[in-house]
């Protein structure tokens, strides 16, 4: 893309997210949406949009790219074993355990 | 008809298991086998309100690993989410990396490495309807032990050009890895898993044609198989004017077919997005010089350096520098000669008649270096013939504290020599014992000698030095 001196591309256009990617967005997160919600989804998608293209338009020159708000690197953890919980509790809250494993509608099916 | 003009075009994506203790981001322990379930925690089983926290053993492996490939190492390297959903996978998102991977690009061999990132395995799934357990009842039991094992995924360039060289390549890849301690590299029990982006082109062409995946072939001669069954397919396919359609395939030894998993379209929408519950790595000066120093010489630098100083033929050296151990006792075994026998002749001894010998007895155990080194040139300087030298070290391998000198000496099996007559005796009676031989080689069938070489052999007990006999044979007859 083009961009003058000071680090601004041309003017932008307003992106608009249409229907049918709320529709793409929605089956690949797995959600139903009614008409009324695609709608409603859509338009806030979009004015979430508008906010980054305000920053876009900002002077961003020499300002480096951040991927994280808190200024820390390397928050590690030795390789020490702890323990882990129980089976049982484990799979309480699993709706359907079945000889200790959490059984769940077959993906394939889901696929489909 | 398949179009066998057409090139092939062959990448790899391999995952490795790390062997840490624990998890990648919790201290849940890992394990091969165990009961289902009895590994987990909230972190891993993504119960909401939890933090990961990277495993900075898994940090070193990887820092091992891409120094191994020659990667270039990312002064900071961030984490990402890839979203999908499957059951293995509780988060509905994987940690992973994206466009900063700690290792960048490399180079093992010839084929250019185009990163390694870390991320965490998925749990173990098995569909009931294929178990046979409760048939047909479309459900699945997921099993997190496995959920949050550190993975390294290296991603190669399309630098391969065969099936055969795909294979040889990720063998290399096994061993370098093998050679650092950082992985079991088990394909059966999954610690090593490997994907094949394959395609084809015209032979001469930079362009890559459309790529199909073959997924988690689980031996290296299913790989080969699985790629080569791939290729014929898109030849065929192109040969007949067809298109490749870009899909993820599963190759089945058994049948040799391969079926389309899912569609590619909808896999690949990943959203990759920043991690935003993990902070950046930047591995310090004191973590690199640390993994730089753990490094062992790895087997493609000791196959060159075999080649280059030693003299050794490819694949010869590779064979050595394939098992680190059997190297250094060669390397022992060479400095022991000295000026004895070529370091070639040595690695033949070593890789073949000592393995002969080892393998021929469970008790038998690998002689001193010095001691095999005795033996290596008593033979090179002709004192024992090669045939007895085998006898000897039968001998060598079976008892520890056994001296070359002595059990030459003791076995009868110093080399005869040409000069007192002896063995031009023994020589003389095989060829007139046997006259129909000695005219075939007169008339110029060379392999006839065979025959007379053989009496020559059993009557010495294996004393004689071959070269030596022919020699003899050869000016008795004339020749």
């Amino acid at each position: 893309m083009a961009v003058d001196a000071a680090g601004r591309g041309p003017p932008r256009i307003v992106p608009v997210i249409d229907r049918e990617q709320v529709l793409h967005v929605a089956r690949l997160s797995r959600l139903r949406l009614d008409d009324d919600e695609v709608e409603t989804m859509a338009g806030e998608l979009s004015g979430i949009l508008e906010h980054v293209d305000r920053i876009r338009g900002l002077d961003l020159e020499g300002v480096e790219p951040t991927s994280h708000v808190v200024h820390l690197e390397n928050v590690l953890r030795a390789d020490v074993p702890w323990q882990s919980m129980p089976p049982a509790v484990a799979l309480a809250a699993a709706p359907e355990p079945f000889d200790g494993a959490f059984r769940v509608p077959s993906p394939q099916a889901d696929a489909d | 008809m398949p179009d066998t003009a057409l090139e092939a075009v062959i990448g790899l994506e391999i995952h490795v298991q790390l062997s840490t203790r624990t998890k990648m981001f919790c201290g849940c322990e890992l394990s091969f086998g165990d009961d289902p379930n009895v590994h987990t925690c909230p972190i891993c089983l993504a119960h909401p309100g939890v933090l990961p926290v990277p495993n900075e053993e898994a940090i070193r492996y990887a820092l091992k690993i891409g120094m191994a490939l020659g990667c270039e190492i990312a002064p900071r390297s961030i984490f990402h989410r890839k979203n999908y959903f499957y059951p293995d996978n509780p988060k509905a998102y994987q940690i992973s990396q994206y466009d900063i991977p700690i290792c960048g690009a490399g180079k093992l061999g010839d084929i250019r490495i185009t990163r390694a990132h870390l991320e965490e395995d998925a749990a173990k799934s098995i569909h009931l309807g294929d178990s046979g357990r409760i048939h047909g009842s479309g459900a699945s039991l997921v099993d997190f032990n496995r959920g949050g094992t550190p993975l390294v995924e290296i991603v190669t360039e399309p630098d391969l050009r065969g099936a055969a060289e795909a294979a040889e390549w990720a063998r290399l890849l096994r061993e370098t890895v093998r050679q650092l301690g950082v992985s079991d590299v088990n394909m059966e029990e999954g610690s090593l898993r490997v994907d094949a982006n394959v395609s084809v082109r015209p032979a001469g062409s930079t362009e890559l044609g459309t790529k199909t995946e073959l997924k988690n072939m689980n031996s290296f001669r299913f790989l080969q198989r699985g790629i080569e069954a791939e290729l014929e397919r898109q030849r065929e396919l192109l040969g007949a004017g067809g298109t490749v359609e870009q899909e993820t395939l599963h190759f089945d030894p058994a049948s040799g077919e391969l079926t389309s998993l899912r569609s590619k379209e909808e896999a690949h929408d990943y959203r990759y997005f920043p991690e935003p519950d993990l902070v950046a790595i930047a591995p310090t000066e004191a973590l690199l010089a640390e993994a730089r120093d753990s490094l062992p010489e790895l087997p493609a630098a000791r196959t060159a350096r075999y080649e280059a100083e030693l003299g050794l033929d490819e694949a010869q050296a590779r064979l050595l520098a394939g098992d680190p151990e059997q190297a250094g006792y060669f390397e022992a075994v060479v400095a022991a000669v000295g000026e004895g026998a070529e370091p070639r002749v040595v690695a033949n001894w070593v890789t073949g008649e000592l393995t002969a010998a080892l393998r021929a007895s469970e008790d038998a155990e690998r002689p001193e270096p010095g001691v095999l080194a005795d033996l290596i040139g008593a033979v090179a300087s002709k004192q024992v013939s090669h045939a007895g030298g085998k006898q000897v070290l039968a001998i060598l391998v079976a008892d520890r504290d056994a001296d070359v000198a002595e059990v030459v000496e003791r076995e009868g099996l110093a080399q005869m020599g040409g000069d007192d007559g002896e063995l031009a005796g023994i020589v003389a009676a095989a060829i007139a014992g046997d006259p129909a031989a000695a005219e075939q080689i007169r008339s110029g069938n060379g392999k006839a000698i065979g025959a007379i070489v053989g009496a020559v052999m059993r009557e010495t007990g294996g004393r004689a030095d071959g070269g030596e006999v022919n020699r003899l044979i050869r000016e008795q007859l004339g020749l």
